[in-house]
């Protein structure tokens, strides 16, 4: 049943791609969007909100790190690190930790604008950084801050994490143990997300992360204060892997720095490799399919295998069958499953 | 209205540009010739904010614009094309000359992830504005094509068409005729006059002589980083030092 949910989102997703139509394709978007709305009423099945949800939370960081990667060009390898910050934020100030305990609907607010904050700061020192370089940096900005949450034990409860985290709560009714209204926490902020990342794409700063992604120092001719540009994807990005964050923290009530090891950024930039980097509904699309083969394909394959007899955990394989799957799109279609037209024919002529 | 005094670049022990000083009068059509190497595309570089000069001083209508960051120099009033067009290329050509516009639209971060009917304005009309670029460089047909897939001629235009979307009152364009056929010649000579003709003053690098001479009031020639020569089109082409500069003969 599961599967169901997959195969006809990453469907209607690419079937919407190829409509020349732009109304018929917002109409294919929003009766997805209703039927994912309306699904809970129809199917009572509590794991399958639970999946959705993950995923939900990994289309969200895919939809940001796209607009870093995909529109501004900057190849940020240490993404996790504000997937941290937004997760961390909610657990310093809605758990027993400090007896503090805001609101889950303030603290979205407040990690995505921390998690902006951080990757301002973040990203300042390697604005003049390009290519390898800059992801060498990115990568090492994500190692430490794991590990300050690692030894902060003070403040982050050390290699243990915070636990209890509270359930937040809507007009006064607890999510509790529920996980259909995390699953509709995520289908809100995927629309925000989405809404914001096509206007921004169509806009005075999308065109000018296109142009410094194209040559940055013709952009800088042209008068793209590219400091500022570079910025603003980098602050743009973060946040939505603080609002992320918090909603992964609450929904687990738990958080640990083990959670944003260096192996999360890598996942969610395989996610845009393997979608189409740079175009939404193609990172959409990745998403999807890793999530899927994360936490669907590999838990059953490991009970086929027992039930076969054999004592095998496909979990410990899952970096070998992402590596098998990104060089397979390498190979076989470099752009991506569901690339832009921009980035097709980039590839396209860089071939020819 | 550009004045570079006594400015000096060097490369390691090479003296690319030495001592130069420049006048650019406002309105006028000026040219800059030279063999190749001859420090050239180094003072455009200068101007425009590559490089900063090891020694001396650029002025731009008065302001001492030397140390600005390029983005400053553009937003100030110099737009420049380059000499291997640097066009955005996997944009629509009217995506690259919106993006030569960014200096002077308003839209902040917020009207760009609301679109606000205040963004929605601006972008409107910064569409008819790129519109009408695309029309006065004659590449109105092709305002959704990639740079890329443009010929090579229109290339060239249209990188003059982003330039100018940022309003210049200094134009720099550095060999706007390499590669282009006579006929393609003859309508860049044309385009420059009409550039001109909005009130915008046009500094130009150039090889092919027919061009310079046809179009510039005013022509500067630079030999290994020094200015030999300058005056008239009439002057310069019957100055022995530039003729022995091109042909490499000894000046009697």
């Amino acid at each position: 049943m599961i599967y169901a949910y997959f195969l006809v989102a990453i469907a209607v997703i690419a079937v919407a791609q190829r409509l020349p139509d732009i109304r018929v394709k917002r109409a294919l978007f929003l009766l997805l969007g209703a039927a994912l709305l309306c699904a809970p009423l129809f199917d009572r099945n509590d794991a399958t909100f639970n999946v959705l949800a993950d995923a939900g939370i990994f289309v969200l960081l895919a939809l940001g790190l796209n607009i870093v990667v995909g529109f501004a060009g900057l190849l940020d390898l240490g993404y996790a690190a504000f997937f941290a910050i937004g997760a961390y934020t909610y657990a310093m100030m809605a758990s027993p930790l400090f007896n503090l305990h805001l609101p889950f609907w303030l603290l979205l607010f407040l990690a995505a604008a921390f998690a902006a904050v951080f990757g301002i700061i973040l990203g300042a020192p390697t604005l003049r950084l390009r290519g390898d370089y800059l992801a060498i940096v990115t990568l090492g900005f994500g190692e430490i801050v794991p590990q300050i949450f690692q030894n902060l034990t003070k403040y982050t409860g050390g290699p243990n994490g915070i636990g209890a985290l509270d359930f937040p709560s809507f007009f006064g009714r607890s999510f509790g143990q529920n996980t259909i209204p995390y699953y509709y926490v995520v289908l809100a902020l995927i629309a925000l997300a989405l809404f914001f990342a096509y206007n921004v794409r169509d806009s005075r700063l999308g065109r000018a992360w296109m142009a410094i992604r194209e040559d940055e120092l013709a952009a800088r001719h042209m008068g793209i204060n590219t400091t500022a540009v570079k910025l603003a994807a980098f602050a743009l990005g973060a946040s939505f892997s603080g609002l992320a964050g918090v909603v992964f923290a609450a929904k687990l009530s738990l958080v640990s720095p083990d959670l944003f090891q260096f192996q999360v950024s890598v996942l969610i930039v395989s996610m845009l490799v393997l979608g189409g980097m740079g175009n939404i509904p193609g990172v959409i699309v990745g998403a999807l399919v890793l999530v899927l083969v994360n936490n669907v394909v590999l838990p059953q394959a490991n009970t086929i295998a027992a039930s076969a007899g054999l004592h095998v955990d496909f979990g410990n394989y899952h970096f070998f069958i992402y590596g098998a799957i990104l060089v397979g799109i390498m190979l076989f279609r470099p752009e991506g499953l569901l690339p832009s037209r921009q980035r097709q024919e980039e590839l396209h002529h860089a071939a020819a | 209205m550009l004045r570079l005094e006594r400015i000096t670049k060097r490369f390691g022990e090479l003296v690319a540009v030495n001592d130069l000083s420049l006048n650019v009068a406002a309105g006028s059509i000026c040219a800059v010739i030279g063999p190749n190497g001859a420090g050239k595309s180094t003072v455009f570089n200068m101007v425009s904010g590559v490089y900063r000069p090891g020694a001396g001083e650029i002025f731009f209508e008065d302001a001492r614009i030397d140390a600005w960051p390029s983005h400053r120099i553009a937003a100030a009033g110099i737009a420049r094309t380059f000499q291997n067009i640097r066009l955005f290329s996997f944009m629509a050509a009217i995506d690259n000359v919106l993006a030569g516009e960014d200096a002077h639209l308003h839209a902040r971060l917020w009207d760009s992830l609301l679109h606000t009917p205040r963004q929605r304005r601006e972008e409107k009309a910064a569409r008819e504005r790129a519109r009408d670029l695309l029309r006065f460089v004659g590449l109105e047909g092709v305002a959704q094509t990639y740079a890329r897939n443009l010929p090579y001629g229109s290339q060239r235009r249209l990188e003059i068409a982003r330039a100018l979307a940022s309003r210049p009152k200094l134009l720099l364009l550095d060999e706007p005729a390499a590669g282009m056929n006579p006929r393609e010649k003859g309508e860049l000579a044309d385009l420059v006059a009409a550039i001109r003709e909005r009130g915008i003053t046009v500094m130009l690098i150039e090889h092919d002589m027919g061009l310079v001479m046809r179009v510039s009031d005013e022509i500067t020639v630079l030999d290994y980083g020094e200015r030999i020569a300058s005056g008239k089109p009439a002057e310069i082409r019957n100055d022995p030092r530039v003729v022995a500069a091109y042909l490499g003969t000894a000046v009697a």
